[in-house]
Formats: C-alpha cells, sequence, structure tokens
C-alpha cells in the first residue's frame, strides 16, 4: 500500500523511541514534538467517525491527551502513530456511543454485511491523476463521499485506506474479526467507486483530458 | 480455473491486497483482460485507494496545531527538570552557541542555509542521493514522513543540496549530524 514504507522509516522510529524515553523520564515538553507529525492523521481519523469539525477537533485533543497520560502503556513493537491513531479512534467511537445514548430512538444499522454487493455498471473510471487532489472541491467531494457511507464501513475504510494499518491492526481496534474487516472494506470501496465514478470520472476527468470522448452520463 | 464477474467483484479488494491465490489471482486477470465492466470495477477501486490513501486526505484545520498544544500546556505536569538540571542544560546551550559561532566564522564563504535554526549538514556523505521540495528548506532521504510537499520534490546529491542552501532533516538524517 502507499505510504506504507515511509512509515516503518527505522530513523523516525529510533527518533521516537528517544523522544519517548525523554518524555518518559519528565521532559514532558517533548511530547507535542512528538505527535506533531500526525496532527492531520489525528484529525481526519477523528472527523471521518464524527462528521463534524467541532468534535473531531475536541476529540483529537482528547485522544493526544490520553495518549500522554498512557505512555508507558505504549509498547515499541507497534508504531506510535498507529498506537495513536487507535486511541483517536477509540474516543470517537466512545464518543458517538454517548450521542446516541441522548437520542430517543436508537440508529440500528441496516445494511447487511454478508450479501453481494453488484457495483454499478459504469464505463470505466481510468487514471485520476493525483494532483486533482490539489481542487480542494476534490477533496471535499471524496469527504462527503465517505460520510455518506454506514459507520461500520466508514470505520475499517478509515483505517486501512487512509491511516494505512494492517488488517489485524483494523481488526484489533474495532474489536472485530479480520473477516468482517475484509468483507466490510470491499464493500466500502466498491460503494465509494459507485459513489464517486460519475462525478470524477466524468465531468471531472472529462474537464482534465478532453480527447477521452463523451460518457454516457 | 475460469471465474464469472460475481467472483471478480467478490474478490477484487483482495486483489488488490495482494491476497488472493496464484491460481484465482490468473483466473480473475484473465476475466478481467475480456470484461469491460470488471476492469471498469478493478480501475475504479483502485482510483479510490490511491486517492483516500494520498497524505492530502490528511488535513487538519488551520490552528489545529496551536490550539492543541495549548490544551496540552494546560493538562501537564511540568517538565521535571530540576535546578542542577537547567544548570547543565543552560551551560550546553552556551557552549553549542560558542561553538556555532566558531562554525560559522570557519564556514564564512559557504551559500546561507535556507533555515537560519537548521544545522549544517557537513557529516552527510555529499555523493548520497538526496530530495528535495522546491518551497522546503531541509533535504531528505527518499520516503522520509517529513518532506514538506511530496507533490514537487526533486532528486540531487547531498553535495549539491546544500550548496543550494539545503540543510539536512533532522529526523531522516539524525545520524549525520553530530548534536542531534
Amino acid at each position: 500500500m502507499p505510504g506504507e514504507a515511509t512509515l516503518t522509516d527505522p530513523a523516525v522510529q529510533d527518533y521516537e523511541e528517544r523522544l519517548i524515553r525523554r518524555i518518559r523520564d519528565g521532559e514532558h515538553d517533548l511530547f507535542y514534538e512528538l505527535v506533531r507529525p500526525y496532527e492531520g492523521r489525528v484529525y481526519s481519523a477523528a472527523f471521518s467517525i464524527l462528521r463534524n469539525e467541532h468534535d473531531a477537533e475536541d476529540v483529537s485533543q482528547e485522544a493526544v491527551l490520553k495518549a500522554f497520560r498512557h505512555l508507558r502503556q505504549f509498547r515499541a513493537e507497534s508504531r506510535f502513530s498507529t498506537w495513536l491513531i487507535q486511541i483517536t479512534v477509540n474516543e470517537a467511537r466512545m464518543r458517538i456511543r454517548k450521542q446516541l445514548a441522548h437520542m430517543t430512538e436508537p440508529i440500528t444499522d441496516h445494511e447487511d454485511e454478508e450479501g453481494n454487493y453488484t457495483p454499478r455498471d459504469f464505463a470505466d473510471w481510468r487514471e485520476i491523476p493525483s494532483e486533482t487532489l490539489e481542487r480542494k472541491e476534490v477533496r471535499q467531494l471524496l469527504a462527503e463521499a465517505l460520510a455518506s457511507l454506514g459507520e461500520k464501513y466508514r470505520e475499517v475504510f478509515v483505517l486501512r485506506d487512509m491511516q494505512h494499518l494492517s488488517i489485524e491492526e483494523t481488526a484489533q481496534t474495532l474489536g472485530i474479526t479480520t473477516g468482517s474487516v475484509k468483507t466490510r472494506l470491499l464493500r466500502a470501496r466498491l460503494m465509494l467507486r459507485d459513489l464517486l465514478a460519475p462525478g470524477l470520472g466524468g465531468s471531472w476527468s472529462s474537464r482534465l483530458s478532453f480527447e477521452k470522448g463523451t460518457k454516457p452520463w | 480455473m475460469v471465474v464469472n464477474c460475481e467472483v471478480v467483484w467478490r474478490e477484487i479488494s483482495n486483489y488488490l491486497e495482494g491476497d488472493v491465490e496464484q491460481s484465482l489471482r490468473l483466473a480473475m486477470e484473465e476475466h478481467i483482460h475480456g470484461c469491460e465492466r470488471c476492469a471498469a470495477v478493478l480501475d475504479g477501486t483502485r482510483n479510490v485507494i490511491q486517492l483516500y490513501g494520498d497524505e492530502r486526505m490528511l488535513e487538519a484545520p488551520l490552528g489545529f496545531g496551536r490550539r492543541l498544544q495549548h490544551r496540552l500546556e494546560e493538562n501537564m505536569p511540568r517538565s521535571r527538570r530540576n535546578f542542577l538540571g537547567w544548570i547543565v542544560v543552560g551551560a550546553a546551550a552556551s557552549l553549542v552557541a560558542g561553538v556555532i559561532e566558531v562554525a560559522r566564522a570557519a564556514i564564512f564563504s559557504r551559500p546561507e542555509l535556507r533555515s537560519e535554526h537548521a544545522q549544517p549538514g557537513n557529516g552527510v556523505p555529499p555523493d548520497m542521493e538526496v530530495v528535495v521540495s522546491k518551497d522546503g528548506k531541509l533535504f531528505h532521504r527518499q520516503g522520509c514522513p517529513f518532506i514538506h510537499d511530496k507533490a514537487h520534490v526533486e532528486t540531487m546529491t547531498a553535495h549539491e543540496a546544500m550548496r543550494e542552501g539545503y540543510a539536512p532533516c533532522v529526523r531522516c538524517m539524525k545520524q549525520y549530524l553530530s548534536n542531534a
């Protein structure tokens, strides 16, 4: 998966381990230095689950504080960033449970996980250059599509495909089996493709490359 | 083995993870080759993974870091450095400042660093291949997660990077820096 190699960079891990040792020994003000490279990841994990900017920022701060208070429990066999994201996702899920408890009618997830999903029959959606992401409206479009997925699909997709946790780490964070991770991941990816292909594959990319010809939509 | 569209849709995610057996992988590839719809599903799913997996999707709002740092400071016990510790730190700092002064005089003819806080990269092997981003101040190893703007990077040797005023990244070049 893209990005994964960079995150295991031994030089970074080594640097973080040394920072962690110093923080544990009392140099608390170094903690922000440790967390700073992952700010965007923490916020975006919280936001993808909560879908609300105010809650996302508050939960991010809570999660970082929690990580600080539990730093002694961090074991170096996993990456610090993975551990931090796992804490963030747990905090975000707890916040959602709390919010739901205040509602009179419980929201039940009616989506059927086991049934087969038939992807819609679009013509092709080939190469979207990643430069498209420079455009804010494209990032916005992607965020909206993700927000429209059911919670259980969104969580798995965020951890695996955006935060680049492994299947096992994703399963462990959410307390589900690796089999469920794979099933939900498949569904999330196909649903997102169905949601995005008409916009990104059609009008968006035709503005980018006119030689692609007309599309049926 | 021959597979139909349903099998391809069911396995496409595992296929992209590299998590299918070779016989199934080959059968899927053969099917996709002759099936426009499945080829479109594969391309689309791959696009989804690529776009959402991009770092630019992981953005915090403006001022987020400052507010986070503030919240941390409010909720953390103060750093446990005793008075003696501060004396040691102070002495070390003035020693470093002195060394930097001497070093600055010695490298007077060198190009000015793009960042005034950066350390010069005298210990970095000059022919090592490094990457820089045009608007950045530092040079990095390929793949360092601290590269400023991954979309606009250039590869050059460490020697060239230093000549252009880039300083070594304190994370990925740490082993070459004396006082990191």
